[in-house]
């Protein structure tokens, strides 16, 4: 029983200095959300793209797109992680050499924020499809008829009158893509599950580990629903409270 | 869907089509599916264990998540806290963690426990399904729990104070009215958090459950294969989610969303 | 915003070239999860262990640029084949059904397989002691196919295990009655944690436990493959090997 307690709380292997390991999981958890940040970024251009195209695409556009949201959609994240991370990369440098070009050496890191990029291009291409279809025609109508070119209708109607819309499905996938890059441990990316777990078997105290990594994403988490409720307050200035 | 309804037999539909049908049949001729009937039994019986895992642990969830929601939505304070910091908890940490935590975090400590691998219960502990189930109810719980939350605050207070103006005490508004007005507010929401179910069942390969996940890594291992393995798992997903989407449809249909 | 935005992506587009123009490298693939003693990361966020003084004397001697790449355990074949690794050092022994679809430089160690059991089990290292027993195992590995070959009947459950570290985790927490593994991986172990010890080493099977562990190659890299013997034959011969590997073991690992 007093191992026990002894093993738990064996603090001194969480300094940030070796031999403690506090400062290899801060570096995973760098890296968590480095892939996060970029997955996020590039599964935003992915759904304004392929929101965009769902709405005024050609019928062979959204055809093929309706095909990329449903497959993603449908398929664990875990699967999807490693198709792309093997599959992806291989068939890139395939093209490459194809092209005549050097083969690519696409880190660990590379691979994971464009993985977490396409799972999350489809989320937000739905996201951001049902935010544009919330703005009444009548509004951008009426602004066309005042003279607006198409980049200021888009600029003074569209985007504040989507904001309220995409907003909260945009923060959920935030949160969704910060704990996603936790699946990249099972292809070896250095993340910071990933890293607990190295920590956990290398000083055996793995109980004391993984509640130090759930802190951290708890963390994320927490400041995440911080920033994301003045965004939203931002976002709805003008609307009255629904709920 | 699009407002006005396509038709699959539109011409580029058909070309887009064939292109899928060639792609299958070059998949079909071009990569090894040698080794699919040497373990066609093992992958029906690894998805009767996914299922299996999904159908318990949604049910087990979706009944917890219930207290918890109500806690949340109208408990004293004691018992709202605990609530909210469980569904924090969950919602903000990965699965895969949770899952890690519970099976290696509290196997290690079993270690300088003997008196646990003397009780009754060792058997069950030892295996590792429990630690599964366990985990996925508890996510499924809180997700689902913070749902249900909304669904009893939505509930409009006229029709509770209806009730209690008809003389019913406060237990039978709650039995007769706001619980299931408050399930049949969130019954929409269950499709989608099943599928979402579904789709974390696999994260049980990596603490030794033997799911339809671990027997495709399986099959990677023995044949060195990287994609065929894999795609076919893809598919089988795909399907069970397909079937899943279908069930709840013929579900909602019959479970009329009136109102609200 | 927008400008972020810009900066990102070009970052991430010199990342890629970055490591593009760097391409002449070997890129080492080692596990990614734990394998004391021969690779290991410590708390500083290096690997190290004596696979990887082993990998960094190969390299210095055939004037190699090697970077160790952590891999997942059970992805490191594919990796290699799919281009993300040049070479593997990481304890794979040589199969015949691993040259089916990689190749392999010359042995570099050579240890028997064991069986570790909790202290006082009274286990035997056949099929008749492990009879309604658990074994756990590492995925992907010799001993997992020599443990289904041989044991499957008469053992209660086979568990497979990510990482022989998890294994071992679970044969100290009670959950498996039996892992097997290398004899030195297993013999770091039972002095790491006073909960079990090595029965003993299986009945060889030369057609599953291989022949000593070797660099795993792609196919028809030959000009490395010849590159890793030579270098792996001149440090044999110079006594590099022997000078790294006194501090870990007591005896030459190399084998017969």
């Amino acid at each position: 029983m007093i191992d026990w307690i002894a093993g738990l709380a064996a603090w001194e292997l969480l300094a940030l200095e070796p031999p403690g390991w506090g400062g290899v999981l801060l570096r995973g958890l760098a890296v968590s959300l480095q892939v996060a940040v970029g997955g996020y970024l590039l599964g935003f251009l992915i759904g304004v793209g392929g929101a965009t195209g769902k709405l005024y695409g050609g019928p062979i556009l959204r055809d093929i797109l309706d095909v990329y949201t449903t497959l993603v959609r449908a398929v664990p994240e875990l699967v999807l992680i490693l198709l792309l991370y093997y599959a992806g990369t291989d068939a890139l440098n395939q093209i490459m050499i194809l092209l005549g070009a050097e083969r690519v050496d696409i880190s660990g890191l590379a691979a994971g924020i464009f993985v977490i990029g396409v799972v999350q291009g489809a989320y937000q291409t739905e996201v951001l499809r049902g935010a544009f279809k919330a703005v009444p025609h009548g509004e951008t109508e009426a602004a066309r008829a005042y003279g607006m070119s198409p980049l200021q209708v888009l600029r003074r109607i569209t985007l504040p009158g989507m904001l309220p819309h995409a907003v909260p499905g945009l923060s959920n996938l935030w949160l969704i893509a910060t704990k996603d890059t936790a699946l990249l441990a099972v292809v070896g990316v250095a993340e910071l599950t990933l890293v607990t777990r190295q920590a956990g078997g290398t000083t055996k105290s793995y109980f004391l580990f993984f509640c130090a990594a759930g802190l951290l994403y708890l963390m994320v988490t927490l400041l995440s629903n911080v920033v994301i409720r003045l965004i939203e307050r931002h976002a709805r200035r003008g609307i009255p409270a629904v709920r | 869907m699009s407002p006005e309804q396509r038709r699959w037999n539109e011409p580029h539909r058909l070309v887009l089509m064939a292109i899928a049908v060639a792609i299958v049949l070059f998949a079909a001729y071009n990569m090894r599916w040698d080794w699919l009937p040497r373990y066609s039994g093992k992958l029906v019986s690894g998805v009767g264990t996914t299922l299996w895992l999904l159908l318990l642990t949604s049910v087990l969830g979706f009944l917890i998540a219930l207290p918890l929601g109500l806690a949340q939505a109208a408990g004293p304070v004691w018992l709202a806290a605990p609530a909210r910091a469980f569904c924090t908890v969950i919602r903000g940490t990965p699965l895969l963690l949770q899952l890690w935590l519970l099976y290696y975090g509290l196997g290690s400590l079993f270690a300088y426990w003997p008196e646990v691998r003397q009780s009754w219960a060792w058997p069950y502990l030892r295996s590792a399904w429990p630690y599964g189930v366990l985990a996925l109810t508890m996510s499924f719980a809180g997700y689902e729990g913070e749902v249900i939350r909304g669904a009893f605050a939505g509930v409009p207070r006229g029709e509770l104070e209806a009730g209690r103006a008809y003389g019913m005490s406060r237990f039978t508004v709650f039995r007769r009215i706001w619980l299931p007005r408050a399930i049949h507010r969130a019954l929409p929401t269950l499709a989608g958090e099943t599928v979402l179910q579904l789709k974390a069942t696999p994260l049980v390969a990596t603490i030794t459950v033997v799911d339809v996940y671990a027997i495709i890594s399986r099959v990677r291992q023995d044949t060195y294969l990287t994609y065929e393995p894999l795609l076919l798992l893809a598919l089988i997903y795909m399907l069970l989610t397909g079937v899943l989407v279908l069930a709840f449809r013929w579900l909602e249909a019959r479970v009329p969303v009136k109102g609200s | 915003m927008k400008n972020k935005i810009i900066t990102t992506i070009a970052a991430f587009g010199l990342s890629l070239a970055a490591s593009a123009a760097s391409a002449e490298t070997v890129r080492v693939g080692v596990a990614a999860e734990p394998y004391p003693p021969f690779t290991e990361p410590d708390a500083a966020g290096n690997w190290t262990g004596w696979e990887i003084d082993f990998m960094n004397a190969v390299c210095a001697e055939a004037k190699l640029d090697c970077v160790v790449t952590p891999v997942a355990w059970d992805g490191i074949i594919p990796a290699l084949t799919s281009n993300k690794i040049d070479a593997i050092i990481g304890s794979m022994s040589i199969t015949e059904e691993r040259q089916k679809t990689i190749d392999f430089s010359d042995k570099y160690y050579n240890t028997p397989s064991v069986i570790a059991t909790s202290k006082g089990s009274g286990i035997t290292p056949d099929a008749a002691g492990l009879e309604g027993k658990i074994i756990g195992v590492q995925v992907s590995t010799i001993h997992q196919d020599y443990v289904t070959t041989h044991f499957a009947d008469a053992a209660a459950e086979i568990k497979e295990y990510q990482t022989q570290d998890e294994a071992n985790q679970d044969l100290a927490a009670g959950r498996v009655d039996a892992v097997m593994a290398d004899s030195l991986a297993l013999d770091a172990f039972v002095k790491s944690d006073a909960c079990c010890e090595i029965v003993g080493a299986v009945e060889d099977d030369p057609a599953i436990l291989g022949a000593g562990v070797g660099v795993g190659l792609r196919k028809g890299d030959d000009e490395l493959r010849e590159k890793f013997n030579a270098a792996i034959a001149a440090i044999r011969e110079n006594g590099t090997y022997a000078e790294f590997s006194k501090a870990y073991f007591d005896f030459d690992i190399y084998g017969q």
